[in-house]
């Protein structure tokens, strides 16, 4: 499969799954079950919300999501409280696989949610987004229960402001536009057909999940994608337009940070796939700059891109799930 | 006979409203999913199809979106020989380009319109469900409106339009505000409402002494409407609604509007109070070399059923048993439509809240369920006739 055919084919419109007691039926036929994941750090502002949209609509009113879960990194205002209030099921993250330790990042607690969710598929949703709406998670999970070759589901959000039939440009934020795609260009150009790579919202099949590294922090999208794609080929990836996502904007400083850590995961897998070679020790700590007076200042940031091995791994895991007979 | 029905409607208050309880978190997320699409008056489109669509998945069958903007849909009674029409409005008074964005915290839910009345329409698109999971099934059908066009200059269009037009006979109605619970609203007052506007001509000589500009103009129709009487029986009052003009700080305005509501108990006060406010635009405009429009563009008579009627009664009766304190007081809203048809109506509010009209506009959570068994049981009444007149 070409990035052209991929791209017509494997590229959805949450629209197209309207029929959502079809699909419920699809799931149940093929004995699914699905489970959806919020990983938290101090968002009592937006939980509520998304905790009621998701389980009066896609668990009450339709029942396509089994379980619901939120993943806390240890928030110090009321998201946990919030969540269960009305609800979800709260975990700590740093309660999930003790014996594995804590690390601190959003990949942490997605890699801790395949140990401690049930369900054969996984969608990941971020709990900073304002305009919530059931198609969030229908329009990720149903390519996966229509289409049994695809295993990963990444969002993108493409809505065009005023209704034009002409060409126009579209794609992701700044740090993919700028590094990313360039990146996926260079080294992988199938990848490149992703039109926001970076997008946090996704679903997968746990027995792909299971299989991945997963980079703690800011790598994690970046490495999923290479990984999935060196294992299962473009095929096994899909997209999903879910039209418009509003959430809180990042000032570029953080972009910065967030553009450093994926570019250690990325070249760190490039050498570990011999794809480029004799490259120095990576540093870890980024620079940015800051004024006083007259006085330009440095500013260091340690930024170290720490990754978990693949799930199936871990012993506690294996035993869990039964998998050593 | 009649008598011991309507207190096996009271008895089942408290299943009701535990019932009722059960449906809030699905009443929320309907809040949410119809109050982030705004719907300023005469914009109400993407709402009203929202709220069509959850009419067909709820059962609700010859649904459709009418040529004034409603969506309008029919849950089948068991006979069929009478029908009840349940209305809330679906426009709000925040505007399109205003951050929909609505806030869940536990106990209240806040955000432009959540109060007046994304509540309300959220109440209408889910009651189907409501009553399904209260067990509440219903002789008479029920006709399910969201009325477009409700607020400001839309001046009841898609209500009227509706009741002109449906085929149907509507034998009541009730009119769902998302608040305040307890009101119930069974009488509508005289109501005019207009706008008043100045603009100087292009030609103004700007240098000519004292000259004043709109805002100053506006301001002296503004001192003169305040020295008209006002009676206390019938009582009347005028309300300054919103005014607006200018464009800076050192410009002298070439342009003010003035928004304005007379309201009196009686007709024919409106009527005094409207000649006068006439006569004031005409007067100040010929003084100042302003022009001045004075634009009436609703207008109610006094009417509606008496406080005794049945209907009031038994609305009273059951916020008693719900622990609510019933506050009946008269009202400009869409019971005019139906008062002026002869139909038996009411308004009733389905929870508490604050900031009405404002972005941070809110709503309490926990009065929600009282308000929701409120209403079901009110439906219950009616459908077993205790609200007729001749029961």
């Amino acid at each position: 499969m070409n990035i052209h055919e991929w791209l017509k084919n494997n590229t959805f419109h949450y629209r197209q799954f309207w029929d959502l007691k079809h699909l419920v039926a699809e799931k149940e036929k093929r004995g699914l079950r699905v489970s959806l994941c919020i990983p938290t750090l101090n968002e009592e502002k937006t939980i509520g919300k998304e905790v009621i949209v998701f389980r009066s609509e896609l668990m009450t009113r339709y029942p396509l999501v089994d379980e619901l879960a939120v993943i806390d990194s240890g928030s110090t205002d009321k998201t946990r409280e919030v969540a269960a209030q009305f609800g979800a099921d709260v975990y700590l993250a740093s309660d999930i696989l003790p014996e594995a330790g804590e690390k601190r990042g959003k990949g942490e607690n997605l890699w801790k949610a395949i140990y401690q969710l049930t369900g054969d598929i996984i969608v990941y949703i971020d709990a900073d987004i304002k305009n919530i709406r059931p198609h969030f998670v229908y329009g990720l999970v149903a390519p996966l229960i229509y289409r049994p070759e695809i295993k990963y589901v990444k969002a993108f959000y493409e809505r065009p402001l005023a209704a034009a039939n002409g060409v126009r440009p579209i794609g992701g934020g700044r740090v993919t536009e700028i590094l990313i795609r360039p990146l996926f260009s260079l080294f992988f150009p199938d990848l490149a057909g992703l039109i926001q790579p970076l997008s946090g919202e996704y679903a997968v099949r746990r027995d792909v999940l299971e299989q991945l590294p997963f980079p703690i922090g800011y790598g994690v999208e970046t490495s999923h994608l290479i990984d999935v794609y060196k294992k299962w080929g473009l095929q096994a990836i899909a997209q999903t337009d879910l039209d418009q996502r509003v959430h809180r904007n990042q000032p570029t400083r953080d972009l910065g940070k967030m553009a450093f850590g994926i570019l250690q995961t990325f070249l760190s897998r490039a050498r570990r796939m011999g794809i480029v070679g004799n490259l120095p020790e990576l540093g870890t700590v980024l620079r940015q700059f800051q004024v006083q007076g007259d006085e330009y200042k440095i500013q260091e940031f340690d930024l170290h891109e720490e990754e978990r091995p693949p799930m199936i791994e871990m012993p506690a895991y294996r035993r869990r799930r039964g998998l050593d007979g | 006979m009649a008598k011991k029905k309507f207190q096996e409607i009271l008895d089942r208050l408290p299943a009701l409203l535990s019932q009722a309880g059960s449906c809030v978190p699905a009443l929320l997320s309907n809040l949410v999913l119809i109050g982030e699409i705004p719907s300023p008056t005469f914009g109400e489109e993407r709402r009203v199809r929202f709220i069509s669509d959850r009419f067909a998945e709820n059962g609700l069958v010859s649904g459709s979106v009418d040529e004034k903007g409603n969506a309008v849909a029919v849950l089948p009674g068991g006979r069929g020989d009478r029908s009840i029409l349940l209305v809330a409005h679906a426009d709000t008074g925040a505007p399109a380009n205003v951050d929909h964005t609505i806030l869940i915290e536990p106990g209240q839910v806040t955000g432009p319109g959540v109060a007046n009345n994304s509540l309300g329409v959220a109440v209408l698109a889910a009651l189907p469900h409501f009553l399904e999971e209260m067990d509440v099934a219903l002789d008479a059908n029920l006709i399910f409106l969201a009325a477009s066009r409700n607020l400001a200059r839309g001046n009841l269009e898609g209500l009227r339009f509706f009741l002109q037009n449906n085929s149907q006979p509507v034998d009541a109605g009730i009119c769902i505000q998302g608040t305040q619970l307890g009101h119930l609203s069974i009488q509508s007052l005289a109501m005019m409402r207009g706008e008043i506007t100045c603009t100087v001509p292009e030609e103004y000589n700007w240098t000519r002494f004292q000259a004043t500009g709109a805002i100053r103009t506006i301001n002296e129709v503004i001192n003169r409407i305040n020295e008209i009487p006002l009676p206390n029986k019938p009582r009347s009052n005028i309300a300054f609604g919103s005014i607006n003009g200018g464009s800076g700080f050192h410009r002298v305005a070439r342009h003010a509007v003035l928004r304005f509501e007379v309201r009196s108990e009686d007709d024919a006060m409106i009527r005094k109070i409207v000649r006068q406010i006439r006569d004031i635009c005409e007067d100040v405009s010929s003084q100042k070399e302003s022009r001045i429009d004075l634009d009436v563009f609703a207008e109610r008579k006094a009417g509606g059923i008496p406080f005794a009627h049945p209907l009031s009664r038994r609305a009273r009766k059951i916020l008693e048993i719900l622990e609510v304190p019933p506050r009946v007081s008269p009202s400009t809203s869409e019971i005019f439509a139906f008062i002026e048809r002869g139909i038996p109506a009411l308004s009733l509010g389905i929870s508490t809240g604050e900031s009405l009209a404002f972005p941070d506009e809110r709503v309490d959570v926990p009065p929600m369920a009282a308000g929701m068994a409120q209403l079901a049981a009110l439906l219950l009444a009616i459908d077993g006739g205790f609200c007729d007149e001749h029961p």
